[in-house]
């Protein structure tokens, strides 16, 4: 098919021409876009969080006004939650992956005199049993004695918890500080204080994660040799088999609240829902552009259907003299489909530029990172797609104009 | 003549009926473009507002850098040390000014079958209340004297009140606390300020996550030294810059976590005030207190809220995308509004054979365009009516301020004006200079 004989009756129709480049090239960009911050806030979505998640039912007792919510007291609790059928482990612990409360201190290879520096890293602690708890895999190294850890109260909170000296970290932390060497038996500082890193752990991911769902940040950890009681705000942690998991919930707030009749549980959940409780943002965000991307693809198609239709009617005259000439339908078929793919081809030119354009404007403004080039053939492949079904209609119509027709209205 | 563009309103709507699919499909890439935009610029309009009109450009944010580590702030820290906050407070220099934390209050209801529960409170001093314009339905402030005697009051909102004490007048009432019982001096009105202002802080580092601090306004204001008794052990603590020896009683310790809010009526005396700032940090620098070079700042209550970037940006970029997907339908209306009026050319033919100008085409086509636009602003408020109902079931703190304002409906019109004009000028002016003599040449 000669592409010239088209790109010279385009010439005549300027406006029409330049209306369905326009309407390619501003959903080529607006849709390569919106396509990505949604697969963004999926892949956050999405994030494994390195704990055994389906295994995991959380409690914890309110925040304010406590007296009797020491370490001691925790252990009390512990033993009595343990003693509920179905609980294979259970552990007080000061945050979890995904709660959005996060305790943090600044780590970094030399000694700091300055307090802020460093690598911000969430700091998580909850006695001997945590791993077990939440599942969390010793890599290289050991985890700690049970003679290492120390009991926190909110007192002496900052002192103490300042001062470990020892420490496990998670891979991705210890892939950072010393991406050529094993980490087990260096030795980090928090400010002044040297730690000892004593093993390296599986990743798990931040109370709080960043935008960028790749982000080797999301696994930085630590875990330090202490216990903690609800007066530092800790979650009870129970292990459950996932079928039990509900039962193991139901009951363990049951004992908690009768053991404690004057506190209040501040959060009594699964951890499959505090996850869906995180990420809720983002996945009525992801929702959202998605209904906007398909009903901005759907009046894209109604534009070219409406231009398309528009042309083969103007062309009917032309299209029965081209079959009076001897082309075949096919020929009439390709024409138009071919003329749709060079518009298309323009509007997707145009779009790129645009695409990239607004994609930098978004990353100068927001936490939006770079605009991968793979988007780019992906929408040019779904815009010429999206094209030609659109043409199809009014095309196949064009082919089915009867020679005679040039005859007839001459 | 006078009657010519109701002759050509009665052409548009006839047209509009005798092309029914295509008409529709105009209305509604119209109607979702306008339902879009109007919501959410509806939210966006809600979320950027300001928060005390009346006298926004009165309130005032003082900032100075109380640290002493090595490291040395660009801008100084969001909330002051409790010394200079106090310091600030006492010397009166202010037409009003307040201290303020706030932290999560234990109340103990009595009665059988009722549980403990934590209600939001705020530690305040007296001028709170007026330089706030805060609403009372009873009662009233706790007076200046109370803030230094330690009085054991509190104000409530009214939510808590209808809760514990069934919306009646509760003043002289006790409300009961886990440390200790506070007799009720005043009942606010519903009182519902978006942003909750004077909490805001740290925007800059929430990543554009800042839908918190649209939350509903704190349920308890007890004064602010009664509160550093009653509640110690809970106040949010901004930052330290040094390991802190005491983090229950935190009056003496190394860290931010008192704001501090000021009422200056005129420009002169917001002048003033910061040279004040400027003496009071460099006396402190003097003294040895202060150890980096002075930096302070006086932004007013909406210079404030921009350095915060308040307005979350999941709302920015729904108003973004909302243009942007408005912009696309009325391009595509665009071309399905020109093929629709040149497909009927040989009647703008015969028409302008007969002696209409190509004004009067023009002006016809152009009342068209305005027929579907007005339909699509129809169907766009509808849609928006819906979007915002929509908003209001997502789980973030501002949802219950999406509402439907009657300014939506002026917005609407003007839009769809605008789209119309958009969308139509084109196709319209391209009707209008078809050539009558081509036109009825053809059958």
């Amino acid at each position: 098919m000669s592409v010239r004989p088209i790109l010279a009756a385009l010439r005549r129709h300027k406006i029409a021409a330049f209306l369905i480049v326009l309407e390619i090239a501003l959903a080529f960009a607006i849709v390569s876009n919106a396509v990505y911050l949604v697969i963004g806030r999926l892949q956050r979505v999405d994030l494994p969080s390195g704990i055994d998640e389906r295994n995991l039912v959380l409690l914890q007792l309110a925040t304010a006004g406590k007296q009797n919510g020491s370490v001691a007291s925790a252990q009390t609790d512990l033993a009595a939650l343990r003693a509920i059928p179905g609980v294979e482990s259970a552990s007080a612990i000061n945050t979890l992956p995904l709660s959005s409360s996060q305790w943090a201190l600044d780590y970094s290879l030399r000694p700091m005199r300055v307090f802020s520096d460093g690598v911000q890293v969430p700091v998580f602690f909850g006695g001997p049993e945590l791993l077990q708890t939440l599942g969390i895999r010793v890599i290289q190294g050991s985890a700690f004695q049970p003679s290492d850890y120390s009991d926190l109260s909110p007192k002496d909170v900052f002192k103490a918890f300042v001062n470990a000296r020892q420490a496990l970290i998670t891979q991705a932390f210890a892939q950072r500080l010393w991406p050529h060497a094993s980490a087990v038996g260096k030795v980090m500082y928090m400010g002044e204080t040297p730690v000892l890193v004593v093993g390296v752990v599986s990743n798990i991911i931040r109370p709080y994660i960043s935008a960028d769902a790749h982000d080797p940040a999301n696994c930085y950890g630590v875990i330090s040799p202490f216990r903690a009681g609800p007066d530092l705000n800790a979650w009870y942690a129970l292990r459950c088999r996932p079928a039990e998991c509900a039962r193991v919930l139901k009951a363990g707030a049951a004992k908690l609240q009768a053991m404690h009749p004057t506190e209040t549980l501040n959060a009594q959940e699964s951890f499959t829902h505090m996850r869906q409780r995180y990420f809720r943002d983002d996945r009525s965000m992801a929702w959202l552009l998605l209904s906007t991307v398909i009903a901005l693809l759907g009046v894209t198609a109604i534009g070219i259907v409406g231009l398309a239709s528009f042309w083969v009617q103007q062309r009917t005259r032309q299209i029965g003299v081209r079959r009076a000439l001897g082309a075949r339908r096919v020929d009439i078929l390709r024409y138009f489909q071919t003329e749709n793919f060079l518009l298309a081809t323009a509007g997707i030119v145009l779009g790129c530029a645009a695409a990239i354009g607004i994609n930098v404007w978004l990353m100068a403004h927001y936490a939006v990172p770079r605009l991968p080039v793979i988007y780019l053939p992906l929408g040019a492949l779904l815009l010429w797609g999206l094209g030609q079904l659109a043409v199809l209609g009014p095309a196949l119509r064009a082919a089915r104009v009867a020679p005679t027709v040039a005859m007839r209205t001459a | 003549m006078r009657d010519i563009h109701g002759y050509y309103l009665r052409l548009a709507l006839r047209s509009v009926a005798r092309t029914p699919w295509i008409s529709a499909l105009m209305v509604l890439a119209i109607g979702l473009g306008i339902g879009a935009c109007i919501t959410t610029l509806t939210v966006y309009h809600l979320l950027s507002g300001d928060p005390l009109p009346q006298k926004s450009s009165r309130i005032f944010y003082p900032q100075v850098d109380p640290e002493t580590s090595t490291f040395v702030r660009r801008d100084p820290p969001d909330l002051m040390d409790y010394t200079s906050a106090v310091d600030l407070w006492k010397s009166e220099r202010a037409d009003r000014q307040a201290v303020m934390t706030n932290s999560p209050l234990k109340i103990l209801p009595t009665g059988a079958g009722t549980t403990a529960f934590d209600a939001p409170s705020l530690e305040t001093t007296h001028d709170f209340f007026p330089m706030f314009d805060v609403p009372f339905q009873y009662g009233g402030p706790w007076s200046v004297a109370d803030d230094t005697a330690r009085a054991q009051v509190a104000v409530i909102s009214k939510s808590l009140n209808d809760r514990l004490f069934g919306g009646g007048n509760s003043v002289g009432h006790m409300l009961p606390l886990a440390h200790g019982a506070v007799r009720i001096v005043g009942v606010l009105k519903h009182w519902r300020p978006a942003p909750m202002f004077f909490e805001v802080l740290a925007g800059r580092y929430s990543h554009g996550d800042t839908s918190g601090f649209y939350v509903k306004a704190p349920q308890v204001y007890l004064p602010f030294f009664t509160g550093m008794q009653l509640n110690a052990g809970h106040f949010q603590v901004f930052t330290c810059w040094k390991i802190p020896t005491d983090t229950v009683n935190l009056e003496n310790q190394p860290c931010d976590w008192v704001s501090l809010w000021v009422q200056l009526d005129t420009a002169a005396k917001a002048q003033a005030y910061h040279r004040y700032l400027v003496d009071y940090s460099d006396q402190q620098r003097a003294l040895g207190r202060f150890t980096h070079p002075t930096n302070v700042r006086l932004m007013d209550l909406m210079q404030w809220l921009a350095y915060n970037r308040v307005v979350p940006s999941d709302v920015h970029m729904q108003t973004i995308l909302a243009w942007a997907f408005l912009a696309i339908c009325l391009v595509n209306v665009a071309g399905l509004l020109l093929t629709k009026l040149l497909r009927r050319s040989s009647e703008y033919g015969v028409r302008r054979a007969l002696g209409a100008s190509r004004k009067a085409i023009f002006a016809q086509c152009l009342w068209e365009a305005l027929v579907i636009g007005l339909l699509g602003g129809l169907l766009g408020l509808l849609l928006a009516v819906a979007g915002l109902w929509m908003v209001r079931q997502q789980p973030v703190a501002y949802a219950d301020l999406a509402q439907p304002d009657p300014r939506m409906l002026a917005l609407t019109v003007g839009l769809a004006l605008l789209a119309s004009v958009a969308f139509g000028l084109w196709p319209a002016w391209r009707a209008s200079r078809i050539s009558p003599a081509q036109q009825i040449k053809a059958p």
